[in-house]
This record gives C-alpha cells, sequence and structure tokens, in this order.
C-alpha cells in the first residue's frame, strides 16, 4: 500500500451539500470528480497528483457506494485508452497521471481519443511538474492540446476555482465531443484550502449498461475514411461548439475590465501569483481588488479570439503572463490583434523571464518592467523588496554565510536496498574499471550524484535497458550495465527493454531493481509487490516475466545488503564468456515502506511483552581515524561526521546517528571494501528471555574479570 | 501604500526543511490553529522527489479573519524574496540556503533557526575536515534578519523526547509575530493528538529558549588527566613551554594507554630535540608524533574494543534502558600483511606466505566482544601489545618517524613554515587495510617532492597544497595532478 495512509481524507469524499471541505488541491479534485458523476477512473501515480490516487485507493467503499470503477493503470497510455470507454457510450470518464513525463507515454492514445471524439466527457487530469521540486525536464503539456486538439484547462489556483473547472470540464467535454485535459501545477496539487461541496452522483449510465449494449460507430474509430472525417470534424464542428461553450459559460474571467487603458492577460494558475505581484505594488488589494484590468484565461486552449478582441479594443498595451516556453499563447495574442487589425501593444517574454517558472519575484519584476514602460505613473515611489532590478552588493557577513551553503539534493533514504546495489557497482569499478552505465527513472537514478556518481544517461522510465541498446558492439571488451527499477520494468521495461535485447541479442547486463513498490511515486503496490492487496493482484515474479520472454542468464539477489555478493554477482555478470543478455534481479524491500509496516508492529510487540531485538549500528570514535571512506562507499543520511572527541586529532570521526535503522550495510561494506573495524552492530533485547538474561550475567561477570585487570592496567579505579 | 491605515495583509511564513522531518507537521498545526481561529490560511509545498532526504519548502499566508469576514482574500502560493514576515530553519545550513534565496530581510524577517547540523553529502564524504563554518551562518543570519530566534532546538526537542516542530513552533509562539495567544499554539498540539506531552514539553523548552533564556553551551570539556608517570618525565614535560603542555600531556596520556612509559619516554626525547622556542612546531609535532606513535594495530584496536568504558560508552549511545540486554558485533577484516605485523619481525615473511593465515583472513569475520569467545579472542590479541616492540610493524613505523623527524629538524631554523608544514603531512597516514595503503603512498609521493621544494620561498604553501590534494579526492587522480605541475 500507498507510504501514507488516506482513511481520514477519505471520509472527506462522502461530505454532502453544503457541507464545509477542508484539505489538498488534489484531493478537492477527487471530490469535484464524484460530485460529477463520473463513472470510472484511472491513472498512473506520481508526483503531484499520487494523492489522487492513494485515496481513491483508501475510499474502495465509497467508489463501491457510488457504482464507481477505479483501476491503477499500467502505465499512462493505458490509463488515456481506458478513456475509450467514453467514445461509445455516455459515461463520464476520468484519468490522472503526471506531466508531462505522463502525457508523453500517453499520448498514442490520447492523439487516437482526440480523433475519435468522445460521446461522455473525458477528462485527462494533469499534474504539471514544472519548476521547483520537479524531477522531470521542463517542458509544457500545452503542446499536447494543440496538436491533438484536446482542450486544456487551467484554473485559478483556489479550490472553489479547480472542483469548477472539474464540473464543467466534464460539461465542456460532452459538449464539444472532445477530451478535456486539467492542468494543475505542483502547488495547486498540493495547496490547502476550502470549499463548499456537494452530494456526490451516481453515474447516469453505467459500466454494466454499457457492456450489456455495446455500440458500434465505424465513424468513431480512426481508420480511414474516418480519420479524415475527425480532422474535419475536429475544426468544424468541435471546436466552434467548445469556443461558443467558454464564452456562454464564461469560463474565462475579466476582472477591473475597464480600471485602465492597460491590462494583464494570464494563465489562470498564474492568478494568485500575478494578483500578489500587484498587491505588493499598491495596485490591488489583498482581496485581488485590481486596478489593472485582467483577463484571466482559465481555459488556455482554444483561445476565444473575441474576449481577446473586446479586452484589448481601447487598451495601448496588454502584458501576457504565460508560464513556460515557447509562447504559444503570446505568439497567438499577437496573431489575433494582428487579423483585426488592433493597434495594442503586447509584451510578454520581453520582461517576464522566457524559460523557467514564473515565481512571486520573477512576477514581480516583470509587471514592474512592464509598468516602467507603459504607466511609469502607476508605480510606488518606492518600490516593494524584490521588485528593482538586482545587483547591489551583498554585507559582508550575508555573503560569507551564503558561501557556506551546499546544495542538498534528494538521496537514498536511511537503510535503502538500493544503496548497497551502487556500494557494489563501486566495488566493481575499482576492479574492472569503469563501464557505461544506462540509468533509468525512479529511485535508483540518485546514483547519478555523490558519492556514487554512477550513471551517463536516463531516456525514460523504464527504458533504462532500451538507452543502451546501440551500445552493442560484438567486439567490445567490456559490457554496458542497464539500471531498471520494478515500476519502469512492469511499465514498459519488460517489452521496450528485455524483450529489445533478446531479440537484438544483445551481450550487456541489465540490473532490475526490486523493491516491492513503486518507491519514488509514494511507495504504491505493483505487480512484483510481495504484500497482499485485497483489490489488486500482487506477487507476480520479474524473475518468471524475464526468462518468459527468453533471457536464460538471470541471477537474482534476495538480500542486496550483502554487498560482497551483490559485487560478485555483477562481476560475473560483466566477465562471464556465457553470451547473450544478463539480468540480475536485486530484491529487498523499501526501507521507508518497510520501517512504516515493521515500525508500529515492534512497538506493540515491545509493549505486549514479547522478546523483540532492535539492530542497530555504531562507530568507535577512538579507533575510526577520520578518513570517511565508509561514508564516500554509502551516503546513508544515518552515517554521519561528529568533532573528533580526541585533543589530538583534528579531522572528524564518522557517526552513526539515532536515526540508524540498522540495514546491515555499513558491516557490510567494511567487510567488502576491507575499511576499518571501528563499526559495531549492537543488539539491544527487550524483554530478555530467562536464557538471555542468565547468558548476560555469566558473561558479565567472566569477561568483568577480564576488564578489572586492563582497568588496573589503565589506572582506571574500578 | 499610501493611506495611514495600513492595508490589511497576510502574514507569510515560510519553513525550510528537510524531507521526512516534519515540516508537514509544522504547517498542518499552523493551518489548523489559524481555522480554528477563523482567520483564511493557505500553505503548499512542493514536497516530490524532496521528500527523500532533500531540501524542501512549505509556504503559509494567514489572513487575519476579523479583517473581513464575508470575503475571501488571495493568498499567494509562493513566497516573495523580501516580502516574508516569518522564516522557519529546521537546521542551520537551511537557515543559510534561506537567506541565500533572499527570503530574509532586515526590514521584516523574524527568522528562527535550529543551531544544529545536519551535514550535507559533500561535506560528510570529505577525507579529512569538509564542514562549513557554522559560525559564519549564524553571524549571516543575524545580520540578514529582523531578529534571529537561533538555538539548538533538535537538541531540545531530541531532550524532551519529541521532534523538532514542536520545538519549532514553540519558537514561533514566543516569536509574538502571529496574533494567537501561546494557548492557541498549544491546543493545536493537543487536537494533533500524536505524542502529546513530549510535543508540550519540547515546545515550553523551546518558548523559553526563544524567549531570551540563556540556552546552556555545550558541556566544558573534562581537563586532559595527567598521566601516572615517573617523575623524570614529569619534570621534563614541566620544562615544556606552556602553551605547548596540554598537547604534549594528551600525547603522553595517548601512549601509556597504547604502550608504557617506556615509550612515552621515547616520546618525550624525541619532543626534546626541538626548539622550546618554537612552539607553535613543538605543538605540531607533539600532536603528530602522539598519533604516529601510537599507530593503529590490531592489538590497539582489539585493546580499545573490550574496555569496560567502551562498553558503557556504547550502551549510551545506542540507549540501553533499564532490563535490556545489549549485545555487540564487531566487523573485523584483519588482511594477512595486518596480522602478520603484529607478531615478531622474524615470524612475519614465514606467515604471510602461510595458505592457512590466507584462507582465515579471506572473509570479513563478525566477532562478538560480549560473548566470552569472542572476548577472550580479543583479549588475547590486545596482548599482543606486550610484543609489539618486536614485531615487524614497529620498527617500519619507527624508521618512518625518524626519517620524518629528521625532514622537520633539517627545515626547521631556515624554514620554520615549510617545517611546520611536514609536520601536518602526517594527517595523509590513517586509517586501516586499503585505506592506510592508500594514506601512505600518498604520504610519500608528496614527501617525493620535498627536495624539489626545499629553499624555495613558497616551499610550505606548495607543500601544503599537495598534502590537500592529496584529501581532495581518493582516487589520487589530483594529487597526480599536482605533482605533476610540480615537475621541473
Amino acid at each position: 500500500m500507498a507510504e501514507r495512509s488516506f482513511k481520514k481524507e477519505a471520509e472527506k469524499l462522502r461530505l454532502g451539500d453544503g457541507a464545509e471541505f477542508h484539505g489538498e488541491g488534489i484531493l478537492a479534485v477527487t471530490k469535484a470528480l464524484l460530485q460529477s458523476g463520473v463513472a470510472y477512473v484511472a491513472g498512473y501515480q506520481g508526483a503531484p497528483i499520487s494523492h489522487l490516487m492513494d485515496v481513491l485507493t483508501d475510499s474502495a467503499e465509497v467508489l463501491q457506494d457510488l457504482g464507481v470503477h477505479f483501476e491503477h493503470s499500467a502505465s499512462e497510455a493505458t490509463a488515456a485508452a481506458t478513456l475509450a470507454a467514453s467514445v461509445n457510450y455516455p459515461l463520464r470518464g476520468a484519468v490522472t497521471f503526471k506531466s508531462t513525463v505522463g502525457t508523453n507515454v500517453a499520448s498514442d492514445a490520447l492523439a487516437n481519443l482526440a480523433s475519435s471524439g468522445v460521446n461522455g466527457g473525458a477528462l485527462i487530469i494533469v499534474g504539471e511538474d514544472y519548476g521547483e521540486g520537479s524531477s522531470i525536464m521542463q517542458e509544457r503539456s500545452h503542446a499536447f492540446a494543440m496538436k491533438s486538439q484536446i482542450w486544456l484547462m487551467d484554473p485559478r489556483p483556489n479550490l472553489p476555482s479547480i472542483v469548477k473547472a472539474v464540473e464543467v470540464g466534464f460539461e465542456l467535454s460532452e459538449a464539444s465531443q472532445t477530451p478535456v485535459m486539467l492542468e494543475l501545477r505542483i502547488r495547486a496539487c498540493h495547496v490547502h484550502g476550502r470549499f463548499t461541496a456537494k452530494d456526490n452522483v451516481r453515474p447516469g449510465f453505467t459500466l454494466k449498461q454499457a457492456m450489456e449494449n455495446p455500440v458500434r460507430d465505424t465513424n468513431r474509430i480512426v481508420l480511414p475514411p474516418a480519420s479524415y472525417l475527425h480532422e474535419k470534424e475536429k475544426i468544424e464542428t468541435r471546436w466552434p461548439a467548445a469556443v461558443e461553450f467558454i464564452k456562454q459559460r464564461g469560463l474565462n474571467e475579466f476582472f477591473a475590465e475597464d480600471a485602465a487603458d492597460i491590462g494583464i492577460v494570464l494563465q489562470g494558475g498564474m492568478y494568485n501569483t500575478v494578483a500578489r505581484g500587484l498587491e505588493l505594488l499598491g495596485l490591488a488589494d489583498a482581496y485581488g481588488e485590481s486596478r489593472i484590468p485582467l483577463y484571466v484565461m482559465n481555459v488556455t486552449y482554444p483561445l476565444v479570439d473575441e474576449e481577446f478582441r473586446r479586452f484589448c479594443a481601447g487598451k495601448r498595451a496588454v502584458l501576457m503572463v504565460e508560464e513556460g516556453q515557447p509562447d504559444f499563447l503570446e505568439q497567438a495574442l499577437h496573431a489575433i490583434l494582428r487579423k483585426a487589425d488592433i493597434q495594442t501593444k503586447v509584451h510578454g517574454k520581453d520582461v517576464l523571464p522566457k524559460a523557467g517558472e514564473y515565481t512571486g519575484d520573477a512576477v514581480l519584476r516583470g509587471l514592474r518592467r512592464f509598468l516602467d514602460q507603459v504607466a511609469p505613473s502607476l508605480l510606488p515611489s518606492t518600490l516593494p523588496a524584490g521588485a528593482a532590478e538586482p545587483g547591489q552588493p551583498k554585507e559582508p557577513a550575508v555573503a560569507a554565510a551564503e558561501a557556506q551553503v551546499h546544495s542538498r539534493p534528494p538521496s537514498f533514504c536511511t537503510g535503502c536496498p538500493e544503496r548497497p546495489i551502487f556500494t557494489a557497482m563501486k566495488l566493481v569499478e575499482r576492479e574492472l574499471g569503469p563501464h557505461h552505465v544506462s540509468c533509468d527513472i525512479g529511485c535508483h537514478l540518485f546514483s547519478i550524484l555523490p558519492p556514487f556518481n554512477i550513471g551517463a544517461s536516463t531516456m525514460g522510465y523504464g527504458l533504462g535497458w532500451a538507452g543502451a541498446a546501440a551500445l552493442n558492439a560484438k567486439d567490445s571488451s567490456k559490457r554496458t550495465i542497464s539500471v531498471m527499477g520494478d515500476g519502469g520494468f512492469w511499465h514498459n521495461g519488460l517489452a521496450s527493454g528485455v524483450g529489445n535485447a533478446v531479440f537484438n541479442q544483445t551481450d550487456n547486463v541489465l540490473v532490475i531493481v526490486d523493491n516491492n513498490y513503486t518507491a519514488a511515486t509514494g511507495g504504491q503496490d505493483l505487480m512484483s509487490s510481495k504484500a497482499e492487496n485485497p483489490l489488486r493482484k500482487t506477487q507476480n515474479s520479474i524473475e518468471n516475466a524475464v526468462r518468459g520472454v527468453g533471457v536464460n542468464w538471470v541471477k537474482s539477489i534476495t538480500h542486496t545488503y550483502s554487498v560482497g555478493q551483490m559485487r560478485d554477482v555483477l562481476k560475473e555478470a560483466l566477465t562471464t564468456k556465457v553470451k547473450g543478455p544478463k539480468v540480475v534481479i536485486a530484491q529487498s524491500e523499501c526501507m521507508l515502506n518497510k520501517q512504516r509496516r515493521v515500525k508500529p508492529l515492534l512497538r506493540q510487540a515491545v509493549k505486549d511483552g514479547k522478546r523483540v531485538v532492535r539492530e542497530r549500528f555504531g562507530v568507535d570514535h577512538d579507533t575510526c581515524t577520520g578518513d570517511h571512506s565508509c561514508i564516500r562507499l554509502s551516503g546513508c543520511p544515518s552515517l554521519s561526521v561528529k568533532t573528533n572527541p580526541d585533543p589530538l586529532r583534528k579531522d572528524p570521526v564518522a557517526t552513526v546517528l539515532d536515526s540508524c535503522v540498522g540495514c546491515g550495510l555499513c558491516g557490510e561494506v567494511s567487510h567488502a571494501a576491507v575499511l576499518c573495524p571501528s563499526f559495531y552492530r549492537a543488539e539491544i533485547i527487550s524483554n530478555p528471555s530467562f536464557g538471555d538474561r542468565f547468558v548476560a550475567g555469566l558473561r558479565r561477570w567472566i569477561i568483568g574479570f577480564f576488564q578489572n585487570r586492563i582497568d588496573r592496567r589503565l589506572g582506571v579505579s574500578a | 501604500m499610501d493611506t495611514n491605515q495600513p492595508a490589511p495583509k497576510a502574514i507569510s511564513i515560510a519553513i525550510l526543511a528537510m524531507g521526512g522531518e516534519g515540516g508537514g507537521v509544522l504547517a498542518d498545526w499552523l493551518i489548523d490553529m489559524a481555522e480554528r481561529a477563523g482567520s483564511h490560511v493557505q500553505a503548499t509545498s512542493v514536497p516530490g522527489v524532496a521528500q527523500r532526504t532533500g531540501a524542501t519548502i512549505y509556504y503559509v499566508e494567514i489572513f487575519p479573519g476579523a479583517a473581513d469576514p464575508g470575503r475571501a482574500p488571495v493568498l499567494a502560493l509562493m513566497p516573495v524574496p523580501g516580502n516574508v514576515d516569518i522564516v522557519i530553519a529546521s537546521e542551520l545550513m537551511e537557515a543559510g540556503r534561506a537567506v541565500q534565496r533572499g527570503l530574509v530581510t532586515p526590514s521584516r524577517t523574524t527568522l528562527i533557526a535550529s543551531t544544529n547540523r545536519v551535514y550535507s553529502m559533500t561535506e560528510r564524504t570529505a577525507m579529512a575536515d569538509g564542514r562549513v563554518d557554522s559560525d559564519k551562518l549564524i553571524e549571516g543570519a543575524r545580520t540578514a534578519a529582523k531578529s534571529l530566534l537561533a538555538a539548538d532546538y533538535a537538541r531540545i526537542a531530541e531532550e524532551s523526547g519529541s521532534v523538532i516542530s514542536a520545538a519549532l513552533f514553540g519558537a514561533l509562539a514566543a516569536s509574538n509575530r502571529l496574533p494567537f495567544a501561546r494557548s492557541d499554539f498549544e491546543e493545536a498540539i493537543r487536537r494533533g493528538g500524536v505524542g502529546v506531552e513530549a510535543s508540550l514539553r519540547a515546545f515550553t523548552r523551546a518558548h523559553e529558549a526563544a524567549s531570551g533564556a540563556p540556552a546552556d553551551g555545550p558541556a566544558a570539556e573534562p581537563a586532559a588527566k595527567h598521566p601516572r608517570l615517573p617523575r623524570k618525565q614529569r619534570e621534563a614535560i614541566e620544562r615544556m613551554p606552556e602553551a605547548a603542555r596540554a598537547t604534549v600531556i594528551a600525547g603522553c596520556a595517548r601512549l601509556l594507554d597504547y604502550q608504557d612509559a617506556i615509550y612515552t619516554k621515547l616520546y618525550l626525547r624525541r619532543l626534546a630535540r626541538f626548539d622550546p622556542t618554537n612552539v607553535t612546531l613543538l605543538s605540531e609535532v607533539a600532536r603528530y608524533l602522539a598519533l604516529w606513535m601510537a599507530y593503529e594495530d590490531i592489538a590497539r584496536v582489539a585493546d580499545l574494543k573490550i574496555r569496560r568504558s567502551r562498553f558503557a560508552r556504547v550502551a549510551e549511545e545506542v540507549r540501553v534502558q533499564e532490563g535490556q540486554v545489549l549485545r555487540i558485533r564487531e566487523f573485523l577484516h584483519p588482511r594477512p600483511q595486518e596480522i602478520a605485523d603484529a607478531l615478531p619481525a622474524r615470524l612475519a615473511p614465514w606467515l604471510l606466505r602461510s595458505w592457512l593465515l590466507k584462507r582465515l583472513t579471506a572473509k570479513g569475520r563478525i566477532v562478538e566482544t560480549t560473548s566470552i569467545g569472542g572476548f577472550l579472542l580479543l583479549y588475547l590479541a590486545a596482548s599482543l601489545r606486550r610484543i609489539r616492540r618486536r614485531s615487524l610493524r614497529f620498527a617500519i613505523e619507527q624508521e618512518r618517524i625518524e626519517a620524518w623527524l629528521a625532514e622537520i629538524m633539517e627545515a626547521a631554523p631556515k624554514q620554520p613554515a615549510l617545517a611546520l608544514a611536514i609536520a601536518e603531512c602526517q594527517q595523509l597516514v590513517k586509517g586501516y587495510g586499503d585505506t592506510h595503503v592508500r594514506g601512505i603512498a600518498n604520504y610519500e609521493a608528496v614527501m617525493s617532492a620535498l627536495p624539489r621544494l626545499k629553499g624555495k620561498p613558497d616551499s610550505a604553501e606548495r607543500l601544503s597544497n599537495l598534502r590537500q590534494a592529496a584529501l581532495a579526492d581518493d582516487s589520487g587522480g589530483k594529487l597526480r595532478a599536482a605533482t605533476a605541475e610540480l615537475a621541473p
């Protein structure tokens, strides 16, 4: 199950008419889906929409009561294809994934869906992973909407607006027979706010009805001649219908439309940042009452030309606040005004950053630059902090402090079972030299950072082995190593990586990191999870799947912490005379999830008076010489340094923090790398048995005798 | 604003924490407290992969409800640098990061910073001391903020049996920057319902610390015990210049602990060769000479592992409680060379060829020191101390030490800075097994450059640079590059 329980949040999904919902943006979306009479929901987890999937997982009862079907899709492509149910039937369906990576994967199905057109409302909820905290390439989902003619909503980032966007999104989809994409930025997904709930609605048409009364319409299938028909239909029927709907329902918002002869056009998602910028400049109050006209585009595709013309008419200049690149909206605005022969000057990425997140200060400075050029008299006499161009020299003490700050990228958690895999790779590197390493997506990608510095490229989820496909020269004296997680493996890696390697007769090595969960997205279950899952069928073996597609050389390591074993298997895979693809499956449970699972059980056992052994590691500071080799081969957050208590030594010594979970890696590393004898493992036995206590007493007595002798030599009074 | 009545505006709060540190709990308490009081509150974060131990930021805005209950304010989703009222940092480098990001301004920001350090990867993986300067971080934070409430909130939390979020919440209450009473804060903790008593303890202590109660500084270090030395040696120590005496005493204590009073005599005789007026050099030689003479070998490691005081230290470190049983297992991997080193010099070559020894040392051993067998094994190994003087290693180390001392002595009168730099090169020789082999190789590589440096005006600096290059990466690449550059 996921790393966090959402049982409490699941209760909020039952709220009825007039009740106030408090919570995260992405959970408000979930509630809005149920209020809209959705018949099915599917998706693939990933920040920032994982919580939508997780809360539905923990809401099986609520969904059952309403007759809503919910799936954990195998991939985003699966999720998007799931929306095919809305092509022929009046079923409302929603899917969700992380964008743009998920949208990339889904785009085949999305394009077919958009071409077919829909009967029931189809909503694609994308978490736009852009800007600070993002873990993916920086791109926009906007292009996908444009290329396939899917409508794109980008609502103002407050809960009532987001909820409304979901509800009206279904209507827009049905009115224009087109799937609708709802784009939510990271912060909007995680924003805590409130809205007034409505009763949940059972779907008017059910999946059962659809299955028992199948409908077929060749005009809705993407094959000539229908595909040509679809393109025409999109342009001639669906697009105008959408524009009409957006206009009539007032989905885009105008604020203070006639307050000045300049104005700002913005994506809905940018609204709060722009409002704050205006407030700081004294041009709006805390409630968003603006002295500058605003045109807020809650739908950023398609554009309503008429609204643009109306807003710009009579204005000398407008500022387009459009996050990301290319500047699709700014270009469109230019074209609309040009065609209408309106002479309003358009500013945008000339005063705002051309690329990158539109942060509070970026927008504030952009607004100030815009006003500097078109209406300087509106600017306050003293500018607020952050509005001026940067460049003032810093106080020396501040500069000195800033020089002390290191970047702190994410890394493997305490006791992570993936760390020893890369420790072993480091040790192999010492013996055999460096190899080309092709990485994948998942926690294991942290290997590219210190202290491991392993990995040359990453081509996408499940594409670790595919990323090394070309490096398959028959005369090479060295093999390549590819890495793939269990998540990526089931997502597509089995076919795109393993199948491809078998078919193309590679001689290279794949390491599959099998930690029982899709760990990086929040610890959700997957095909090969060890846990019993009442909703899904788990415990499907990766090894069987790999052998099933034709790999003969497969080795499974069931305890990754055995660094020596891990190292030997890797070495064998890299040097064996056996030709053909080689797969090493490295299995150990994700420590984050294991601790979450095991800790409460152990605590209870101690309380119940049961014998419990807790293990943790430690370092003897008097034998540690402060070289920190152990840390360079591990990087565990619990393995740190502290000031040397020895007055003669200056270098800090290694130390094990109390957060240690006793995974065993420290000891294994000091053995495998022949490091130093400073590590010890302490076993603390709670509620010891009579035998434990008897043996301990006997030992204390005998050992005490010798320790007295040592004390006498050292002059310590015993 | 140009009116006299300040316009109502949101109080903005940024929380900088590391993934899994409870920044979310703190934000939840804030939300709960503000909503109870009828305020509008908005909080957001960008956790994502940063949850995995990376730096992460939570942002909260509170709009006091009394202003206009009917209207919803527009609250921002991210801080605008220079316009943040309160910054809370759960760790000192994160406080530095808040300053670096411009979130802390002297006109406006109350900075609540925990002074504890969670070392970065760069700091932890350095081959010597890679830690940054905490004092500079605190000084910069003080300069950048309107007011700084700094204390070791992590320690307060730990001593209260709670988590840092509770302590930081206490400091926030003490800052008086929020329109809520102390009881509102405490009620929020109670409503949270998890570990309430401990959280309130941490809250109270942090509240006191942040309110200006003098924080207890780090415990004073116990004065170095005077070792039990023969009278003559004590007199020799008394003759040392006072500034060097503490180090010499520590050195003697180390060597007496390591071997015996005969060995401390050798130590003092070696030191006596140095000019007592160059106190800096004498102190540093006293330091590094003691460390070198107390080189790590099997007997030493075993000796340190079996002491009563060490058992007690481990028990304290791993928090053994009354009624629990502690077992300690050591991870030992002596190599044939290290075993041969500890034995009499004439046995060593024969032993090194022994097939049995190779078998015995092929794999690491886990020895339970708290078991009778494991203890006696180590006790036996520790007793090799008695024959240490006859061992192969002893002879080799004394030869190296003499050669090193000779170089220092030679440089001392003409180039005292170079002499000091040579003394400091002992820092390279440390560790066990592979680490020690690499250390010796680095030491020899650096020292081999010495003849080319002697007599040059910047020789000390260049030798130090070589030493630092050796400590900069453990593959030896930087040292090779640095020595190659030196070649005439």
